[in-house]
């Protein structure tokens, strides 16, 4: 009987010094946000465009350490996702489809029309757009991310969204052509 | 110094956790398709071993065997190794987000596995053991894991490029890579006797 009193004794003591170890933990050991968060964010390009179908950069990479694709970033393009892949140790995926059909765009003003109005320069996330109130606006080609957030705002609609072209980043193979298409006497057979 | 080394060499070759003792079986199935995922896990389960093997020689030393209540063993190391990785965990994750990126996710998933429990209880079987050397003792079964899961993630690296008989694709061809490994472990037996 004492031996069954002392089991159960010891092992509520030993239970209750546990618990009192974990609560103390738990509460001096608190991690305020997610470092998880913190590191994708410091990875994503902070253009804050939403195209990602986030507000933000920030509410983004809490949804990728949640579980969210890498792949929704198109400012970021290809080096974020593979830097994100190496962060996360996942499979690097294409550009998402709906996002990233189009190809790389650059913001052109025409700049006969630019009424100085300065609306689109406070619209750019990564002040890329030069100008002043009542002067000519102008768009430096290196910065913008193409996220098209000035277009909106700009009121006798001068802001074109122009296809950049290729540069070494950008560049891939062409597609192949479809088995038949290839070689002319398949397709004398497939006809 | 020779008993430790003894016991280093004993646990890491002679009397492997995984490959002799057959402890440990799941994780060294289960996460060994990447190198990389199987060192941190060796990493990890190393530093729960150890962590593991002093926590339960104190229990054991300074609360069973005086109360006489070794039968109590299972339960109460099985609660020791728990609330210690957790404890260890929290402290990681708030002092260390590099480490903890590393160990982080294997840390839970270790704390409940055979190879924890039976090199406490192993340790708590041998009344000659102090705490240096059980310590040595979880610290070499550690070591002898990530021994084997690293060279078995390297075979199962290679042999996901090789051409095998459809029937023993994936899981099969583990198992009898696995159990040559064994075979090739049973050939140090008897290179010590403790």
């Amino acid at each position: 009987m004492s031996m069954v009193l002392s089991a159960v004794l010891a092992l509520l003591v030993l239970c209750l010094i546990c618990g009192a170890i974990l609560g103390f933990a738990a509460v001096r050991f608190r991690v305020e946000g997610d470092p998880l968060a913190e590191q994708i964010n410091a990875l994503l390009p902070q253009t804050q465009c939403g195209q990602c179908g986030y507000p933000g950069c920030k509410p983004y990479s809490e949804a990728i350490a949640g579980g969210d694709k890498i792949n929704k970033c198109p400012p970021g393009g290809e080096a974020t996702i593979q830097a994100l892949a190496d962060l996360l140790d996942v499979e690097v995926e294409p550009l998402d489809a709906v996002e990233g059909e189009k190809p790389q765009m650059v913001a052109f003003i025409r700049e006969a029309e630019c009424i100085g109005c300065t609306k689109c320069i406070q619209a750019c996330p990564v002040d890329a757009i030069l100008g002043a109130a009542k002067q000519m606006h102008t768009v430096i080609a290196s910065e913008c991310t193409g996220c098209d957030l000035c277009v909106e705002p700009c009121p006798v609609d001068c802001i074109d969204m122009l296809p950049v072209g290729g540069n070494l980043q950008s560049w891939h193979w062409s597609q192949p052509l479809p088995p038949g298409q290839l070689i002319a006497t398949d397709r004398e057979h497939a006809a | 110094m020779t008993e430790l080394a003894l016991i280093l060499v004993g646990s890491i070759l002679v009397n492997n956790f995984v490959l002799v003792q057959f402890l440990g079986l799941c994780p060294f199935m289960g996460v060994s398709k990447r190198i990389e995922t199987a060192i941190g896990l060796s990493l990890a389960t190393t530093f729960v071993l150890t962590l593991a093997a002093m926590s339960c020689y104190l229990i054991q030393q300074y609360l069973l065997k005086p109360l006489d209540l070794e039968f109590l063993r299972t339960i109460s190391f099985i609660l020791v190794i728990a609330v210690v990785v957790q404890f260890t965990e929290m402290v990681v994750h708030k002092t260390s987000p590099l480490l903890y990126r590393v160990l982080g996710i294997f840390l839970p998933l270790i704390t409940t596995n055979c190879i924890v429990l039976g090199v406490a209880l192993l340790n708590a079987n041998k009344g000659e053991f102090t705490f240096i050397t059980a310590t040595a003792n979880g610290f070499a079964a550690g070591l002898g894991f990530s021994l084997v899961l690293v060279l078995f993630a390297a075979l199962r690296e290679r042999i996901a490029i090789a051409d095998v008989p459809l029937p023993f694709r994936g899981a099969a061809i583990g198992m009898i890579t696995a159990g040559l490994m064994s075979l090739a472990f049973m050939g140090f037996a008897g290179l010590i006797k403790l």
